[in-house]
């Protein structure tokens, strides 16, 4: 049997030499269980080892390869090469400025997940000794989905909203920290108001909806924004109807 | 080793055509604008209808020309949309809880259909032919 090949146009960027990005082609023979990333990590050992990218479990965890192929943001690890047709497009994630190559810089998503104070908030500090937060699983099943998030940023990258306005807290933050907005065992809803219930939190966002669809651990962010804005705006009115609950 | 980021901007004007679910998007905001504007007519029409029955004969008669049923047409079908987008959204904004478990999105979608057609069948009985 005779080895397919495919030619993988890959984004590259070196900051000390380009002034800006260009493609480049490479042919890679290729099995039909290969995904995107082998071809790369293929490109890196046999062809061009100058090329950068990030990865690490290759099984859709760690949330390090997402990448846009073929004008989608997806995670390299997931996507099969046998999918498309002999010419992939392959680029950085959309939304983030390019440090080299495939390598894109997330300080400013790393800032604003800290922002929302991503972690149960207790309401008393506990010794280990006094035994577990017990939660049902009814309790359990309120958040549940928000807890596959690996930060893998394609939900940024295909999120107008962030494109244009830089300040937007963005869906994966808000997601997590409506995560732990449900959490019974979590106190923390209004430190976290600040943030999320601000105009470059929550309400900047218009509701494309394309985070929630090329989420790869269907997390859907939308959703987690929109309960958010529905228990914001209930949170708004409820301070006339208690003044003295006003800060 | 220095850093230079690279910055790549996405065109103000033309990112909504790169995917069909931007353009969906799009279509979804721009029903707002002929909902809008369907209800401005219905306005004029109230208004008219005020005026006595010579004023609001003139107002059917404008607009049952061409333009007015096209603009009409346009107006129904973004109103359809526009209630078929928010009702496929109402699961997300509104998820439901029974018994421990988490209530199906199309059931919550089914829902509002049948609430819909149910509204619109009564009004239709009050208020139509």
């Amino acid at each position: 049997m005779s080895q397919r090949t495919v030619e993988l146009e890959i984004l590259r960027y070196d900051p000390e030499q380009d002034d800006a990005p260009y493609f480049q082609t490479y042919t890679v023979p290729y099995n039909e269980d290969w995904v995107v990333l082998d071809a790369i990590n293929y490109i890196k050992d046999e062809l061009d080892r100058t090329l950068s990218y990030r990865w690490s479990c290759h099984m859709a965890v760690c949330g390090s390869c997402g990448m846009v192929i073929n004008g989608e943001p997806v995670l390299s690890c997931h996507t099969f090469l046998r999918d498309y047709p002999e010419k992939i497009r392959v680029e950085p994630l959309q939304n983030f400025p390019i440090e080299r190559d495939l390598v894109v810089v997330i300080d400013d998503f790393i800032d604003k997940l800290g922002s929302v104070k991503p972690y149960i908030v207790s309401p008393e500090e506990k010794d280990v000794g006094d035994g577990e937060n017990l939660q049902t699983p009814a309790e359990l099943a309120r958040f549940k989905q928000y807890t596959a998030c690996i930060n893998c940023l394609l939900c940024y990258s295909a999120c107008p909203q962030y494109a244009f306005n830089e300040s937007f807290v963005g869906p994966a933050a808000l997601a997590l920290a409506h995560r732990y907005n449900l959490d019974s065992r979590d106190v923390g809803r209004a430190a976290r108001e600040d943030v999320v219930a601000s105009n470059p939190g929550i309400w900047e966002c218009s509701f494309v909806g394309a985070c929630s669809e090329v989420c790869p651990k269907s997390v859907d962010p939308a959703a987690a924004i929109q309960q958010t804005k529905i228990a914001s705006a209930g949170d708004y009115f409820l301070k006339f109807l208690k003044p003295w609950k006003r800060k | 080793m220095s850093r230079r980021p690279y910055i790549r901007e996405l065109s103000r004007t033309g990112w909504w055509l790169k995917s069909p679910r931007y353009i969906r998007y799009m279509l979804r905001e721009m029903s707002a604008a002929f909902i809008g504007a369907y209800v401005l007519v219905l306005i004029v029409g109230l208004l008219r209808l005020s005026q006595g029955e010579a004023a609001y004969q003139a107002y059917l008669a404008h607009a049952t020309q061409p333009a007015g049923l096209v603009f009409a047409t346009f107006a129904m079908l973004f109103a359809v949309y526009h209630t078929y987008t928010w009702f496929q959204v109402t699961p997300k904004a509104m998820p439901l809880m029974f018994a421990g478990k988490k209530v199906p999105g199309v059931i919550i979608v089914a829902a509002h259909w049948l609430a819909f057609t149910a509204v619109s069948a009564v009004l239709w009985l009050v208020a139509g032919s």
